[in-house]
C-alpha cells in the first residue's frame, strides 16, 4: 500500500474516534461531566451546613449557563466554521423555549388560577372558549419534543433556502436575521397570536410529572443540560471534522471557488443552518423549565447580538471556545448585575472591544496557539493500517 | 437465466454491488470530434460589449491557447463556460448534448469542466492534502461527504498528484502558508485530481520562475490528448512552447486562428498588436 508511506498520517480515525480525538475537546468533556457530577452530589448528598453544599439556586444557574453554552455552540457552528454571521439565533432559541413552554402550560391542567382544565390561564383571561389548533398535541411530551426541533428547523430551512439560494451573504444576511427575530418578537407580543402575548408563558408546575420546584428535578435538569451539551458537542465535532466540515470551512474561505470544484454550496449552508437552529432550539427548551418563564423578550435583537459576543469572547472557530465564552460572560453577568446592574452593558461592550483588539482568537486563543489540532495527522493510528 | 445463476451473479466475489460504485457521470457525446461549441456569444456589461458574437470550437483532446490584449474577453469567456456569467445571446455546448448555459457552476464542474483562476485561489485554512481531497472527483452530495473516508485508489491518486506538483514536504501544511508559485501548483494539482474532461487554465505561469514555467509547459503538453486544455496566457514564449493551435481574441471576438507562426504573420493581428497597417 503506497499511500501509507507517501502520505503518513493519512488515515483518518473512524466514526467514533473522530468525535473524540480533539484534545481540548476531551478536556472540556471531562470538566463538564466532573463539574456537573460534583454539583449534583453537592446538592443532593451533602448536608446543607457542609462547606461542600451546593444550593439549588446555583444548580439552576449552572443549568442556565449550560443551555446558553449550547446556544453559543450553535452560533459558532455557523459563524466560526462557515462564516455565516447570524444575528438572529435568539429566534430559534426562543421558539424552542416556547415549544417547551406550551408543553409545561398544558401540564398545569386545572391547577391554574382559573382552574380551567382545558385552557391555559391567559386564554381564559382573554375569554377564549377553546384551544387554538396549534396547541393541540402539546399535552404530550413526545409531540412537544418533536415540535421543538421541527418548527425552528423548518423556519431555518425556509429562511436559509431563500437567503442562500439568492446568494445573500455577509452584512446583508446578518441584517436579515436581525429582521427575522425582530419580526417574531413583534408577532409574539400580540395577544391574538395565542402565545400569552406580553407576559409569555409562566407559572409552570411540573415536567413529565416531576415537580419543577423540587431539588431533584432541578438537579435532573442540570444533568440533562450537560448530557445534551455533551452529545451536541460530539455530534458537531463529528460533522465538522468530516469532509463535509472541510467543505464548510472551504465555503467560509472562498465560496465561489467551492462552487467551481462542483459542490452545491447553498445546500451545504442550508443544512448546516438547520442543524444550528435545532441546537439553538434545544438550548431554549432546556432553558425554559429552569428559569420558569418564556416571554417575547427572548426574541429581542439585543439577545441575539449578545450570543455573538459570547462566541467572540470565547473564541470562534472552536466549539469549546464558544462554550467557554458563554459560561464566562454569563458568570460575569451574574456577578456584575449583582453589584452594579445598570453598568453591565457597558462592561460587556468594553469586554468585547478588549477581546477583539487584544485577543482576536478569544480566550481560548490564550490557552492554545494550535487552533486546528483536530486535523493534524495522528501518528498513533498509523500502526493499525497495513 | 435460472434463479441460481441470478443468485451467483449477485454474489460474485470479483466485483462490488452496483449501488456501491460511484455514480457514473453523464456521458459527454463527442462523436463529431468537437468537445466545446461556442456560437454567437455576446455578453455586455452596462453597454460595454465584453464578448461580441464570438465563435469558438475546441476539439476533444486539443491543447488550445487563447491570447489577446487586456479586455479582449478571455476571462469573460471562461466565466460564461463555467457558468459564472450568463450571456445575452449565443449558445455554449459541451459535447453534442450538454447545454452549459442552463446549468449551475456546480453542475458544470460535475460534468467535467475544471478551472484554474488567474489569481491562485486555494482554501487557505485547509492543508495541501485537504485541498486536494476536496477537489477529488466523487459524489459531491452532503451525505456522501459526511461519511466520506478515503479509498486507497483515491489516496494513490492524491499521492501521485502530490509527486507531480512537488509539494511532498508540505502535505500537511496549511495552504495559506505556501508561496505564490506553490499555490499555483496546488491549484493545478486540484485540477488534476478532479480528472476533468476540459481544463480551463487562466495564466498558469504568472509569478513562476523560468524552471517552474518549463515544468508547467511539460505538464500541460503531457495532458493534451488525454484531456482537452484551454490555456489563457500573456507570456508569448510560453504559448509558443506549448501550443499547436492559437486563437487570438480582440474586442470580444475571434481575430485569428491557426498555428503560432500563422497567427504572428497574420496582418490583422500585426495591425492590432503593433497598431499599424502593413
Amino acid at each position: 500500500m503506497r499511500d501509507i508511506d507517501v502520505l503518513p498520517g493519512l488515515d483518518r480515525p473512524g466514526f467514533l474516534r473522530s468525535m473524540l480525538h480533539s484534545k481540548g475537546g476531551n478536556t472540556f468533556l471531562a470538566l463538564l461531566f466532573a463539574g456537573t457530577l460534583f454539583a449534583a452530589m453537592g446538592n443532593l448528598l451533602v448536608p446543607p451546613d457542609s462547606p461542600l453544599y451546593v444550593d439549588t439556586y446555583t444548580i439552576t444557574l449552572l443549568g442556565k449557563y449550560l443551555s446558553f453554552a449550547l446556544l453559543a455552540m450553535a452560533v459558532d457552528v455557523v459563524w466560526g466554521y462557515c462564516g455565516i454571521l447570524s444575528l438572529g439565533h435568539g429566534a430559534f432559541f426562543a421558539l424552542g423555549g416556547y415549544g417547551m413552554g406550551m408543553y409545561l402550560m398544558r401540564q398545569i391542567g386545572d391547577r391554574g388560577v382559573y382552574g380551567n382544565p382545558e385552557l391555559p390561564d391567559f386564554m381564559v383571561f382573554l375569554n377564549w372558549t377553546e384551544l387554538p389548533w396549534f396547541w393541540y398535541g402539546f399535552d404530550q411530551f413526545w409531540f412537544a419534543a418533536i415540535m421543538i426541533m421541527l418548527v425552528p428547523g423548518f423556519l431555518a430551512f425556509v429562511f436559509g433556502w431563500l437567503a442562500f439560494r439568492s446568494r445573500v451573504t455577509g452584512v446583508y444576511l446578518s441584517i436579515m436575521t436581525q429582521a427575522l427575530t425582530y419580526a417574531l418578537m413583534l408577532a409574539f407580543f400580540r395577544n391574538e397570536m395565542g402565545f400569552g402575548g406580553n407576559n409569555g408563558l409562566t407559572d409552570f408546575k411540573e415536567l413529565m410529572g416531576f415537580d419543577l420546584q423540587a431539588d431533584s428535578t432541578r438537579v435532573a435538569l442540570l444533568i440533562c443540560s450537560a448530557l445534551t451539551l455533551g452529545a451536541a458537542y460530539l455530534l458537531s465535532q463529528f460533522i465538522l471534522s468530516s469532509k463535509y466540515g472541510r467543505v464548510i470551512e472551504a465555503i467560509r474561505d472562498g465560496e465561489s471557488r467551492v462552487r467551481f470544484v462542483g459542490y452545491k454550496t447553498e445546500t451545504y449552508k442550508v443544512w448546516l443552518f438547520v442543524y444550528s437552529a435545532i441546537l439553538a432550539a434545544l438550548a431554549g427548551a432546556l432553558y425554559v423549565p429552569q428559569v420558569g418563564i418564556i416571554n417575547p423578550g427572548e426574541f429581542s435583537p439585543i439577545n441575539s447580538i449578545e450570543i455573538v459576543v459570547w462566541v467572540a469572547i470565547g473564541g470562534r472557530g472552536l466549539l469549546y471556545g464558544a462554550i467557554l465564552g458563554a459560561i464566562l460572560v454569563n458568570f460575569a453577568k451574574t456577578q456584575f448585575t449583582g453589584i452594579l446592574p445598570e453598568a453591565w452593558l457597558f462592561a460587556l461592550g468594553a469586554l468585547f472591544v478588549i477581546v477583539t483588539v487584544f485577543l482576536p482568537k478569544g480566550v481560548v486563543g490564550l490557552l492554545s496557539v494550535k487552533t486546528r489540532s483536530n486535523n493534524k495527522p495522528l501518528p498513533g493510528l498509523l500502526e493499525t493500517s497495513e | 437465466m435460472t434463479s441460481l445463476d441470478a443468485f451467483r451473479e449477485v454474489m460474485r466475489r470479483d466485483r462490488v454491488f452496483d449501488f456501491m460504485l460511484d455514480e457514473t457521470l453523464p456521458a459527454v457525446d463527442v462523436s463529431h470530434g468537437v468537445l466545446l461549441y461556442v456560437e454567437g456569444l455576446s455578453v455586455s456589461f452596462d453597454g460595454f460589449k465584453a464578448l461580441n458574437n464570438l465563435n469558438l470550437y475546441v476539439d476533444d483532446g486539443e491543447l488550445r491557447c487563447l491570447i489577446g490584449a487586456n479586455g479582449a474577453g478571455k476571462t469573460t469567456l471562461m466565466d460564461v463556460i463555467t457558468g459564472k456569467t450568463q450571456p445575452d445571446e449565443g449558445v455554449v455546448y459541451f459535447g453534442q448534448t450538454h447545454n452549459l448555459l442552463n446549468k449551475s457552476e456546480a453542475e458544470i464542474a460535475e460534468l467535467g469542466v475544471g478551472r484554474k483562476f488567474q489569481k491562485p485561489t486555494v482554501f487557505e485554512a485547509l492543508t495541501v492534502f485537504e485541498n486536494l481531497e476536496l477537489a477529488l472527483r466523487m459524489d459531491k452530495g452532503i451525505v456522501a461527504n459526511l461519511f466520506f473516508s478515503l479509498r486507497s485508489d483515491q489516496a494513490d491518486l492524491i499521492a501521485g498528484v502530490i509527486d507531480t506538483i512537488g509539494l511532498q514536504t508540505q502535505i500537511f501544511q496549511q495552504a495559506g502558508a505556501l508561496s505564490h508559485g506553490e499555490k499555483q501548483w496546488l491549484e493545478i494539482g486540484m485540477l488534476l485530481v478532479s480528472e476533468p474532461r476540459l481544463l480551463l487554465v487562466d495564466e498558469p505561469v504568472a509569478g513562476m520562475t523560468a524552471q517552474e514555467t518549463e515544468s508547467t509547459a511539460e505538464l500541460l503538453t503531457g495532458l493534451a490528448g488525454k484531456r482537452t486544455v484551454i490555456v489563457v496566457e500573456h507570456d508569448m514564449a510560453f504559448v509558443r512552447s506549448i501550443s499547436r493551435e492559437v486563437t487570438v481574441l480582440h474586442q470580444g471576438a475571434v481575430l485569428a486562428e491557426g498555428s503560432m507562426d500563422e497567427v504572428q504573420n497574420n496582418p490583422k493581428v500585426i495591425e492590432v498588436y503593433l497598431g499599424e497597417a502593413p
